[in-house]
């Protein structure tokens, strides 16, 4: 106080005005100063608001799929319940005939029936649609966050012990890296689904295995990338001079400090994960036929061609909620994109 | 620019044996038997000829023995014949294709390679003159078309993308039909006059005049080849755009303005040649990513391409064959990248100095 007192000028007001004071909350300070910068970046931005908006009403159907689509009393609630075994499909608003599922609470006020109808029409084989795509939905954040985490794991183990141990180990673990990354994805995904699905028998094993094993190297590539000029500040230097082990300075005072970048790139994957298992169940790997995912549905329709524009919803419907779904996700990395970009920084 | 380039082949080599070497631990997830096709034509049901054929092709050795063996083959010792062996194109036979995995891809690549090269020109061509449009008129139309486009267009599902044509194209208003060719054009080109010159399907049919097999051949290719490049688009035109935006901030092109040049000059004889730098890497990597996505548009189209093949031998489990065309791709691949990297650094010195 007493130096902005004898400050020529003496005006306080200007003093405040040129040094701005900021409350710094506790988010903030939780995270520092640059991952608060890209929390507020995207809580900003309209883009990502709307696929924020998307992602929530996915998880929200994704809780209550038992309540939106009952299961039938016996069996895997994943399992389609199917009206009869006619390859036809039903059109949209068709009676369901043979043993409907029970009816929601919420069915007779709004619907003002007293009976199933196939909202979404049916596939060939009678499967409900509207049944598929609800508890599909499940399927697909299930399938999505294991296999993120999984390849977030392999890639931040692979990631940081060639970033920190660097020379021979960095050459050999980024050459592995290049050798998985030379197989376009989705066609090395679909084969070592197909090797191992035989081992593993029709479930959602193989693929998200397949999905796994080609899908860490970019999170290898981004930690490494981080830690690499993490690894050049004091703090490490000083952590080393005190003769702190290795494993501690890397896992402790490295990552820690490193990680956030890749811990959001990680969390948007969902979206492009979970369109790369849909497209290997299109092509007919992984479960069982009549399994709730989405790929699955979609895949009844690659018989009824020709007759397309009778049959539109088998592939619109289930079209539609993927496309939403991977909208939702990419709207939020889009704005990411600009947030993280060093070009805007200072803008948000 | 010569080390550049030497350093660049000897990781030609690596990849190689790497990518071998994948290929080869996925056969070892298989059991004995299953990898028997490698070497025999049809598995017999016996068990005693079964382990014979075991004994015979070693297939129950140490891994570094087997895989050497995958690799040159089996060399019968009373025969002379040489059975099996990669690196002399024996991948194998193809229960689902009922042929050699080798001779499955012979027929089968032609017809995936047109119709990339159909995909592949329209989007470095349009792509890029959309782009520089878009970097010209900053926010202008084309610039906030092409800004709505990438996102909605990357939020398309290639498959889901392919049956929304199909519904609208083929089943409502019946312009293009899925397939390679409508049936009439086939008995022409299976007939003994059509001469086979490049593999080409279109080229081939130029060559020999017949001008309503080509136009049938392309109609049958307007969807896949919509379907295969719409995400290139959207990628091709936003990078030039950004580094078209770079380069026209720069001095020299002030420069040019100042002394009096055209604007079309300034913009597609100064600026367009460096702002083309980074496209160059990005075609080669949209020839990669082609090339991966025709799996999913091949079987979506019923197009008898290399991608329709491998996806109906995962749908049947038939890992010889699958693993066949993972090698082939893999080494195409590999080919694919080193011309890039060697263009990229022709192009750009900055590239080949440091």
């Amino acid at each position: 106080m007493s130096e902005i007192a004898t400050t020529p000028s003496g005006d306080i007001g200007l003093q405040r005005e040129a040094v701005p004071l900021r409350q710094i909350g506790w988010l903030e300070r939780t995270l520092g100063p640059e991952n608060y910068r890209i929390v507020l970046g995207l809580s900003k931005t309209p883009a990502s608001i709307a696929g924020f908006a998307l992602i929530i009403f996915f998880v929200l159907i994704a809780v209550f799929a038992p309540v939106i689509a009952p299961p039938a009393a016996k069996g895997d609630p994943y399992n389609i319940p199917r009206d009869g075994f006619k390859a036809q499909p039903q059109p949209m608003g068709a009676e369901w005939k043979v043993r409907p599922p029970p009816l929601p609470f919420w069915w007779k006020p709004i619907m003002k029936t007293d009976h199933w109808v196939h909202i979404f029409g049916t596939a060939q084989g009678q499967y409900d649609v509207f049944y598929g795509i609800i508890w599909g939905t499940r399927t697909a954040f299930k399938t999505g966050l294991v296999v993120v985490i999984a390849t977030l794991l392999i890639g931040l183990l692979v990631g940081s012990i060639s970033a920190y141990y660097g020379g021979a180990v960095d050459n050999i673990l980024m050459r592995i890296v290049d050798i998985f990354l030379t197989l376009p994805f989705i066609l090395a995904a679909l084969i070592l689904a197909a090797v191992i699905t035989p081992r593993f028998g029709r479930s959602l094993l193989p693929a998200i295995l397949a999905l796994v094993t080609f899908g860490w190297m970019g999170y290898a590539r981004v930690i490494r990338g981080d830690i690499l000029s993490t690894k050049e500040r004091d703090y490490v230097m000083a952590a080393r001079v005190i003769g702190v082990k290795d494993s501690r300075i890397l896992f402790r005072h490295i990552l820690p400090n490193a990680i956030f970048p890749t811990l959001v790139l990680a969390s948007l994957a969902i979206g492009d994960v979970v369109l790369s298992f849909a497209a290997l169940s299109f092509l007919g790997i992984g479960t069982d036929i009549g399994y709730a995912d989405w790929g699955q549905v979609l895949s009844f329709a690659r018989n009824w061609i020709i007759s397309l524009d009778e049959y539109w919803y088998i592939v619109f419907w289930p079209g539609l909620t993927l496309v939403l779904f991977v909208l939702g996700w990419n709207l939020v990395g889009d704005a990411l994109r600009d947030v993280l970009d060093p070009r805007m920084r200072g803008k948000t | 620019m010569t080390t550049y380039i030497i350093r660049r082949l000897l990781l030609v080599p690596v990849l190689l044996i790497g990518v071998t070497m994948l290929i080869f631990g996925m056969l070892q997830l298989l059991s004995p038997v299953e990898r028997s096709a490698l070497y025999v034509r049809d598995i017999p049901k016996n068990d005693k000829v079964i382990e014979g054929i075991i004994k015979k092709y070693g297939l129950d050795q140490p891994m570094y023995v087997q895989y050497w063996r995958w690799l040159v083959g089996r060399t019968d010792q009373v025969t002379g014949e040489r059975e099996g062996g990669i690196l002399f194109g024996d991948f194998g036979y193809s229960r689902v294709g009922s042929q050699p995995v080798a001779d499955l891809i012979k027929t089968r690549f032609p017809n995936t390679l047109d119709l990339t090269l159909w995909a592949v020109a329209p989007v470095i061509l349009v792509g890029i003159w959309l782009g520089v449009q878009a970097a010209v008129h900053q926010n202008g139309f084309i610039d906030q078309a092409a800004r709505v486009f990438s996102i909605v267009g990357t939020s398309f599902p290639t498959f889901v993308f392919g049956l929304l044509m199909l519904l609208i194209f083929y089943a409502n208003v019946q312009w293009f039909p899925p397939g390679r060719l409508s049936e009439w054009a086939n008995a022409i080109v299976t007939s003994d006059g059509f001469r086979t010159y490049t593999h080409l399907l279109t080229l081939d049919a130029l060559l020999n005049g017949r001008f309503d097999v080509f136009l049938d051949a392309l109609k049958h290719m307007v969807l896949p080849i919509l379907t295969l490049s719409y995400l290139s688009w959207a990628t091709f035109l936003r990078v030039t755009r950004s580094s078209m935006l770079e380069v026209l901030r720069q001095e020299y092109v002030t420069t040019a303005r100042a002394k009096g040049l055209h604007e079309r000059d300034v913009i597609f004889k100064h600026a367009q040649p460096n702002a083309m730098i980074s496209v160059v890497t990005l075609a080669g990597f949209t020839v990669v990513g082609l090339m991966g996505g025709v799996v999913i548009t091949e079987t979506v189209f019923d197009f008898p391409g290399i991608g329709k093949a491998a996806a109906e031998a995962a749908g049947a489990l038939d890992v010889v064959t699958v693993l066949g065309f993972a090698l082939f791709n893999g080494v195409i691949l590999i080919v694919a990248n080193l011309v890039v990297d060697v263009i990229y650094a022709v192009v750009d010195p900055r590239v080949r100095l440091s």
